[in-house]
């Protein structure tokens, strides 16, 4: 019997071009990820900056880690929202029907998620360095960083995987980012955990955000970056393990 | 004659809820065949099993020559799935759902094959729209316009008139009917009499997890007792009276 040969590249790229095209041609989701970041930085650096004691003299600086990562939470909420519309609607049903290469329909919304928060990122970068952000870090330091933000983003992309593809509203889809958009707030994206009350102090000091944004921001500094960037390594990679795992279970019963 | 859908036994239960409980037909090559049964029958139970996306707990299904549970790949190779709901992607024009499929199914020259079909289903002015300003008539034959992208030996049509309003459902009849006329199997599903009548060249009646009548359309009527001869007036229907007004009738 004649075998099916498979084209998993040009499959991948169809996958990719579809949900690209979803983002660019959605007003909504490019408002989110990026223009309501960029606000949010605009808001603490004009408004609240002059307030906060962060203890250097370029708020700019302190912020913007902590702000990439609010711009992935909320971006990844959309790749959640994605995959449920497709679960929804009919499509999911004819790509399986199809010859094609069956992990590419999944695997496309993640690469999209990359490609697109990666490009939020980047924007966002570009307006911090408008507002002032200054940067002594070598080629090697932003190649550490982005790869760190790549992970984080990976990691986020498969929780928003398990809730995309197991939510039952639409409603529910995108609920579960906003704890970890709240995540940023209670960790030292915005002010030094020193200023926190005890309690809440040890709860910022050890969770992911933290970790993540203290790396990022000593490399972006060109300080040594010390235990920071081997905790945060371990929490990306931690999570996109058992949330891959959970998605897979998830992706499994319901095709 | 070739058959292009063999079942043999097929089972398939949900937890405590046996849906299918040893279902057997075969279906010719180049035929219509329509799959009868009322809501929750199981209709869309086998076309799932037959299209490969979902696995049987018993019994044997061969499409095209290849069995559904041991050569799924071939199986999706012959064949085309039209869903219950319309599976096309609403944020893209009507040309890129074409385009994609076309790309997917890794044929060598999309843009004719689009363009043909495009023209065929009417759609060649709404090919840059976007199709979520597709009206539902509009939806679905883009719908099984896309079924059709690279020409498979069978296609299946799950309850393809579902919600679709009189003018829309003639539209898809004499799509249905062109398929056939060129060779291509049609399986089809629904719960409307009517369109069984119409369309198929046999006809299977699922009820309560079995086939429990199969054959043409004059097999089944011998079932019944005779017709009697009754002298009734023939009024026109409201569908008749309202076709008649928007000045479209139906092609026989």
């Amino acid at each position: 019997m004649e075998t099916v040969k498979k084209h998993f590249f040009s499959d991948m790229s169809v996958m990719l071009g579809r949900s690209m095209r979803h983002i660019f041609r959605s007003v909504d989701t490019i408002i989110t990820v990026t223009i309501m970041p960029i606000g949010f930085m605009l808001l603490f650096v004009y408004v609240f900056g002059g307030a906060i004691q962060s203890g250097t003299d370029n708020y700019v600086n302190y912020l913007l880690p902590g702000i990439l990562l609010i711009a992935i939470a909320s971006g990844i909420s959309y790749t959640a929202y994605r995959l449920f519309m497709d679960m929804q609607g009919g499509i999911f049903e004819r790509f399986h029907s199809m010859p094609i290469t069956r992990s590419t329909i999944l695997w496309g919304h993640v690469l999209t998620s990359l490609i697109s928060n990666g490009i939020s990122v980047a924007v966002i970068i570009l307006v911090a360095l408008i507002m002032g952000f200054r940067s002594p870090a070598g080629l090697l330091a932003w190649f550490a960083v982005a790869g760190i933000l790549a992970l984080f983003t990976l990691a986020l992309t498969w929780i928003a995987a398990i809730a995309g593809l197991s939510a039952k509203t639409v409603d529910g889809v995108s609920a579960f980012s906003y704890p970890i958009i709240f995540l940023a707030f209670i960790s030292s994206a915005f002010v030094p955990t020193e200023s926190m009350p005890p309690a809440v102090r040890a709860f910022a000091e050890n969770q992911p955000v933290t970790a993540i944004v203290d790396a990022i921001r000593a490399l972006l500094s060109d300080q040594p970056v010390g235990n920071d960037i081997w905790i945060a390594l371990a929490w990306c990679i931690g999570i996109t393990i058992v949330a891959y795992i959970f998605a897979m279970r998830a992706y499994k019963k319901r095709v | 004659m070739e058959k292009a859908i063999q079942v043999k036994g097929l089972q398939k239960s949900f937890k405590q809820l046996h849906v299918l409980n040893g279902v057997d037909f075969e279906v010719e090559q180049g035929s219509v065949f329509a799959l009868l049964g009322s809501n929750g029958a199981g209709k869309t139970t086998i076309v799932k099993i037959l299209t490969t996306l979902l696995k049987q707990d018993g019994g044997t299904a061969v499409v095209n020559g290849f069995d559904v549970a041991l050569k799924p790949d071939n199986v999706r190779q012959s064949i085309s799935l039209t869903g219950q709901f319309a599976a096309v992607d609403e944020i893209l024009t009507g040309l890129e759902n074409l385009i994609m499929i076309a790309k997917l199914r890794h044929l060598k020259n999309p843009g004719v094959v689009t363009d043909n079909l495009l023209k065929r289903f009417g759609l060649t002015d709404a090919a840059d729209r976007r199709v979520s300003t597709y009206s539902g008539g509009m939806h679905r034959r883009l719908d099984i316009a896309m079924s059709l992208v690279g020409t498979p030996e069978l296609i299946f049509l799950d309850e393809p008139t579902n919600g679709l309003d009189p003018e829309a459902r003639i539209e898809v009849w004499k799509i249905v009917k062109e398929l056939a006329d060129s060779g291509t199997t049609v399986f089809l599903t629904t719960q409307y009499l009517e369109e069984a009548e119409q369309l198929a060249d046999q006809i299977a009646i699922l009820h309560k997890g079995r086939i429990i009548a199969n054959g043409t359309l004059a097999e089944l009527k011998k079932l019944i007792p005779p017709a009697k001869v009754e002298y009734v007036e023939k009024q026109p229907t409201l569908e008749e009276i309202f076709l008649a007004v928007i000045g479209k009738k139906e092609e026989k």
